[in-house]
């Protein structure tokens, strides 16, 4: 495999599972907040947003790299260990409806980065 | 300053669930509009890497601006909504920045982008379209 294509799906791939993480972290942080507009500076929302932000940078690295039609289902990999996460730290249940809209919208991410070359 | 009742109180069962699924759909309308800003933001007509220019960057700054609206109102939607069914409707993003991309940057209309898109549509109306057993 190309080298360059290599390294691009490691920063998508890279992207997908810390952009997951920050997902959890806003999540636990957002549960912190009460009617003070301080409460949004605390540690978990901090930290999540930082790992949203650097998810945000590896993905820039790795798009640059070109091949969306790979690139743009890897992403939506984070989907997926969101699911997961969100079952092991807040306890939500996995449900068929869940199931079948995210293999939807995976489907549709697919079918956009086939047309994106 | 004040900022007591700055954050509204929390509603509870079907209209928390409504509401953060309103709140995680105007955040894919922001992300969109703030991809395409960056994408103009950093096209050749007004990236320079200077410092002078990129303070005058005006659309690269509304990018990030638009960014940061749209995390802050990502994290008041997983203040009531579950994150597994909030999550993959970000997706929706990818139907905005297509249809935008066709009408504002003068993107030639893709047949497999047109199916992707009405089939995200679909996954998302599945998440966020209520509860069933």
């Amino acid at each position: 495999m190309n080298p360059d294509l290599l390294r691009s799906m490691l920063l998508v791939f890279a992207a997908s599972v810390v952009g997951s993480f920050g997902a959890v972290f806003l999540k636990f942080g957002a549960a912190r907040l009460d009617h003070r507009l301080l409460s949004f500076v605390n540690r978990q929302l901090i930290f999540g947003v930082a790992l949203y932000l650097g998810s945000s940078v590896f993905y820039g690295l790795g798009l640059r790299g070109g091949q969306l039609s790979v690139l743009y289902p890897m992403i939506s990999l984070a989907y997926i260990w969101t699911l997961l996460w969100a079952r092991i730290f807040f306890k939500e249940a996995f449900t068929r409806q869940k199931f079948a809209g995210l293999a939807l919208i995976l489907l549709g991410v697919f079918f956009v980065g086939l047309g994106s070359g | 300053m004040s900022t007591s009742a700055a954050i509204p109180a929390l509603p509870s069962g079907a209209v928390a669930r409504r509401r953060s699924v309103a709140l995680v759909f105007s955040c894919t309308i922001l992300g969109a509009a703030a991809q395409l800003l960056m994408k103009i933001g950093m096209g050749p007509h007004h990236f320079v890497p200077t410092l002078a220019g990129l303070v005058t960057n005006y659309p690269l700054i509304g990018g990030y601006f638009l960014y940061g609206v749209n995390t802050l109102l990502l994290i008041l939607a997983l203040r009531e909504g579950e994150l597994s069914m909030l999550y993959p409707i970000i997706a929706l993003t990818y139907v905005w920045v297509t249809l935008l991309s066709y009408t504002l940057l003068g993107e030639p209309p893709n047949f497999f982008k047109n199916v992707g898109i009405a089939t995200i549509v679909c996954g998302v109306a599945v998440l966020g379209g209520g509860k069933r057993k």
